[in-house]
This record gives structure tokens, sequence and C-alpha cells, in this order.
């Protein structure tokens, strides 16, 4: 009996055992796309074995399309065989199916701040980020300018905290995630200064979600994106 | 409803503006639930009040939802905060997935059908046709989340209803005014018979705002959208 408790207990701590055994699922994505990791994320956290599919967007199989007939995008998570688009809804999702490592918490006001943020990140700093990174002159500068608002919330959320989540990461981390590998990439590609030492709660927590165990390692080859962003870039600010 | 004390001591208040969708559906969630609420009217046209903007410092927007003094800004979020905090008559399935689908279509609602609406109604005259177009697709793609349903939420209204809100009461009043005809009983059968159902519920009939008042106030706006961007 001690012998299996103690095998158990190495299993455990030393391999990923999946929480969803006879479960099937899937997950749709691209090689690159944050949206999908934070997908990765929620799962790797709570140990559910999935298979990945990494799509060609340029070529979309017939199943994503299938799968998500509305935006014919990914992510897209396929659990049993039922399909879920919207990447917060799947991390909803996602904590609602398996109970283990919630990244929300039981608290209906913590839980708001964390949907609330969720939604900044999705209706503010990422249409800003957008234009920052494909518009110059004027465009450009009122882009910065509404980055430089965002931000500044962002940085007073911070306050007192260790990641958005509080002590442990939650939905709000995952969701702010791209700012730790992005941002970095946009400015070698770009030369702009995006995230700058007027914000050094929001740099501290870029470095710390790195460094999260379910974080570390996991973002794309950043050769490949720097390739991929510089390429995207130039499509943008065409060499005069 | 002035009631400004709840059972349990609770203090529940509203910021809104009357002619809003969005603080609306706050409010028909809490009657959903019979919850009793303040409200406070915002003059958002004119002058929003010092305690809106200390309460959404953020977007400094109705609706706000204040509970025991915690503020909440953002419908849908404050949708799930009512949902999560008050038991009764649940505005989300249990079932997970089911939860999933009608989140996604809440979202669908405020991310592709409102601004789409929106455009078709108030934007430019050249740009008209398409963003009709558009904005029909929107409806024809929501009426297939009702699939044979009375509601969204099934046999009673859920938060998918409430966020459609703007659909069920708003959109025939303004496109009649705007002269664009989104919503029709040949073109959405389904969708058309759905808005029937939702504004004949009582508790939404007793949440919405009265329907003279806007269609003056929206064609005031519609005009002067219009004065806007003539060439």
């Amino acid at each position: 009996m001690k012998q299996m408790e103690y095998l158990f207990l190495f299993l455990e701590q030393n391999c990923v055992i999946a929480n969803n055994m006879g479960e099937e699922v899937k997950l749709y994505k691209t090689w690159s796309t944050p949206f999908g990791l934070r997908v990765v994320w929620a799962l790797k956290l709570k140990g559910i074995d999935y298979e990945s599919i990494d799509e060609d967007l340029s070529n979309k199989s017939d199943l994503l399309l299938h799968y998500n007939p509305v935006y014919k995008k990914v992510p897209v998570l396929v659990h049993n065989g039922n399909p879920i688009s919207e990447s917060t809804v799947i991390l909803e999702y996602i904590d609602d199916t398996w109970k283990q490592n919630p990244i929300l918490s039981q608290d209906p006001v913590e839980r708001a701040r964390q949907r609330f943020w969720a939604k900044f990140n999705e209706e503010k700093l990422l249409p800003t980020i957008w234009a920052i990174f494909t518009t110059e002159g004027k465009d450009l500068e009122e882009a910065m300018a509404a980055w430089v608002e965002n931000l500044k919330f962002v940085e007073e959320e911070l306050k007192g905290k260790k990641l958005f989540g509080g002590e442990k990461m939650g939905l709000a981390d995952l969701v702010f995630g791209w700012l730790a590998n992005l941002i970095g990439i946009f400015e070698e590609v770009s030369g702009l200064k995006i995230v700058d030492e007027r914000y050094p709660l929001l740099l501290t927590w870029m470095q710390v979600f790195s460094e999260l165990p379910v974080i570390k390692e996991t973002w794309p080859p950043h050769d490949k994106m720097i390739t991929k962003y510089r390429a995207l870039y130039e499509k943008y600010h065409p060499a005069k | 409803m002035k009631a400004v004390l709840g059972t349990m001591g609770d203090e529940v208040k509203v910021f809104g503006f009357w002619a809003s969708p969005f603080s609306r559906r706050v409010e028909l969630a809490l009657r959903f639930k019979g919850v009793p609420y303040e409200y406070i009217e915002e003059d958002i046209l004119g002058n929003k009040s010092p305690l809106l903007l200390h309460y959404n410092p953020v977007h400094k927007k109705i609706p706000v939802f204040l509970h025991n003094g915690k503020p909440i800004a953002e419908s849908l979020v404050i949708l799930e905060y009512i949902d999560d905090t008050w038991k009764s008559n649940p505005i989300l399935p249990h079932d997970p997935y089911d939860r999933a689908m009608a989140r996604f279509w809440a979202n669908f609602i405020d991310d592709k059908c409102f601004p789409a609406f929106m455009k078709a109604v108030m934007g430019p005259e050249n740009e008209r046709e398409k963003a009709v177009e558009e904005a029909g697709d929107c409806l024809k793609t929501l009426e297939s989340a009702l699939n044979g349903k009375r509601f969204f939420g099934g046999d009673a209204i859920g938060m998918v209803d409430i966020a459609a809100n703007f659909i069920g009461f708003w959109v025939r009043i303004i496109q009649e005014i705007a002269g664009v005809e989104l919503l029709s009983a040949d073109k959405l059968p389904a969708l058309f018979k759905w808005t029937d159902e939702f504004v004949s519920c009582s508790v939404v009939k007793e949440s919405l705002p009265p329907q003279d008042k806007i269609s003056a106030a929206f064609k005031a706006r519609i005009d002067q959208a219009q004065t806007n961007t003539r060439p």
C-alpha cells in the first residue's frame, strides 16, 4: 500500500497526470497566435491533456470553418466534439469545466474585477497597439497618446499586487499575457519604445509573469516571431 | 423603483441613462431576480456627475453598478456579477457548454451586432447600403442562436436575451425613423417573433423606456449625425 502511495506521489509531482482521462480535448490555433497561447496556458495550469492543431490561416481547414462558422478564427477548443470559440469564452469554459487551479476566484467582486480588465485589454489595449504598429505620423501620435492613457490605468491596477489575479495568476493575467512577449518583439521591429520606465509595475509584472512555471518557455520561437512581425511592419511602413 | 435598501441590508444602486439599452440591461436583470435597487439618472449628454467619474474613472460611462459601495462597470461584466451574487432566477445556464454559448452570443451582440446596427442607421450615406447588409447578416447569424426556442435562454429570458434588449425594443423603433428595414417578419421571422415575446414579458415591459420618447431622442440624434456626415 505504501509503495502505491509513494508511486502516486512521485507521478503527481513529476509528471503531468492528465485530469481529463477519457475526455477528448482539441485546440485549433496557430504557432504564433497570442489568443491561442492563452488557452494553452489555461489547459497547462489545470493539467489537461489535449491535441494541438496548428492552422494555416491562409488556407483554413474545413474543420475549423465547421467549428467556428461565425468568426472563422482561431483559437477554437473542441471538448468531446463540442466547439467553443473566442478565447475569453474558452478560458471561462475551461474554468467552469475543470475545477482545479481556478483562474477566477469564487468571490463575485474579484470575478468582476478580472473580467473588467480582460475586457479592457480586448477593447482598449489591443486596438491601440495595432494602431501603434500600423500607423505613422499624426495617427501614430494619437495612438501613442491613447496607449499612454491606457497604460496609466493598467499600472494603477497593479498597485499592491504581484499579479493581476493577486497572489496567483488569474484570468486577467492570461489575457494581458501577450504583453510579456509581444511588446519586446514590437519594440525590436519598429524601433519604438512602447512600455518604458514610466510603468515600473507593468515591467515587473511582465518579468514575473514570464517566469511562472506555466508560462515559462511557452513563447513561440523568437527568431520566427521577429521575421513574421518584421514582414508585417514593413507591409504597413513601406520603405520610401 | 425607489427602494434604497433591500433585504439583508444590501445597498444596490444603478447609475444609468434613461434611453440607454446598456443601463436598462442591468435594471432588467435586477428586476428579473427581484433585487431592489436605487436608480440614479446621469446626464450623459450634458454633465456627468463627479460620483460617476469617481466610480468609473477608466471609461467614465454608464452603467455603473454599486453593491454595498463597490462599483462595477461594463454591462456584461455587471450581468455576470448579478448572476454570481443573487442566485434566484439564474440568467446563465448551469451547464458549462451552455454557459459558453451564452457568453459567446452576448459578446457577439456587443462586438458585432451593435456596431453594425449603429453604422447602418447613423453611418455615412455612401456606406449605408453596405452597412445595412452587414447589419442584416449579423442579425441573421444571431437568429440562428434561437434554434426554435422561445427565448435565447430557453423557456425564460437569460443573459443573451437581456444583452439583445436593444434588438428586442430599440431596433424596431429606430429602423423606422432611420428609414432602413433590418428586422422584419419576412426577413428574420424567428428573431422578429422573439422581439414580440421579449417585450411582452412583464419584467421586460417594466424596464423599458417610453417608446415615443425613444423615437424623439433618436430622431434628433440621427438628424444630427446626418447633418455631420453630409458632404
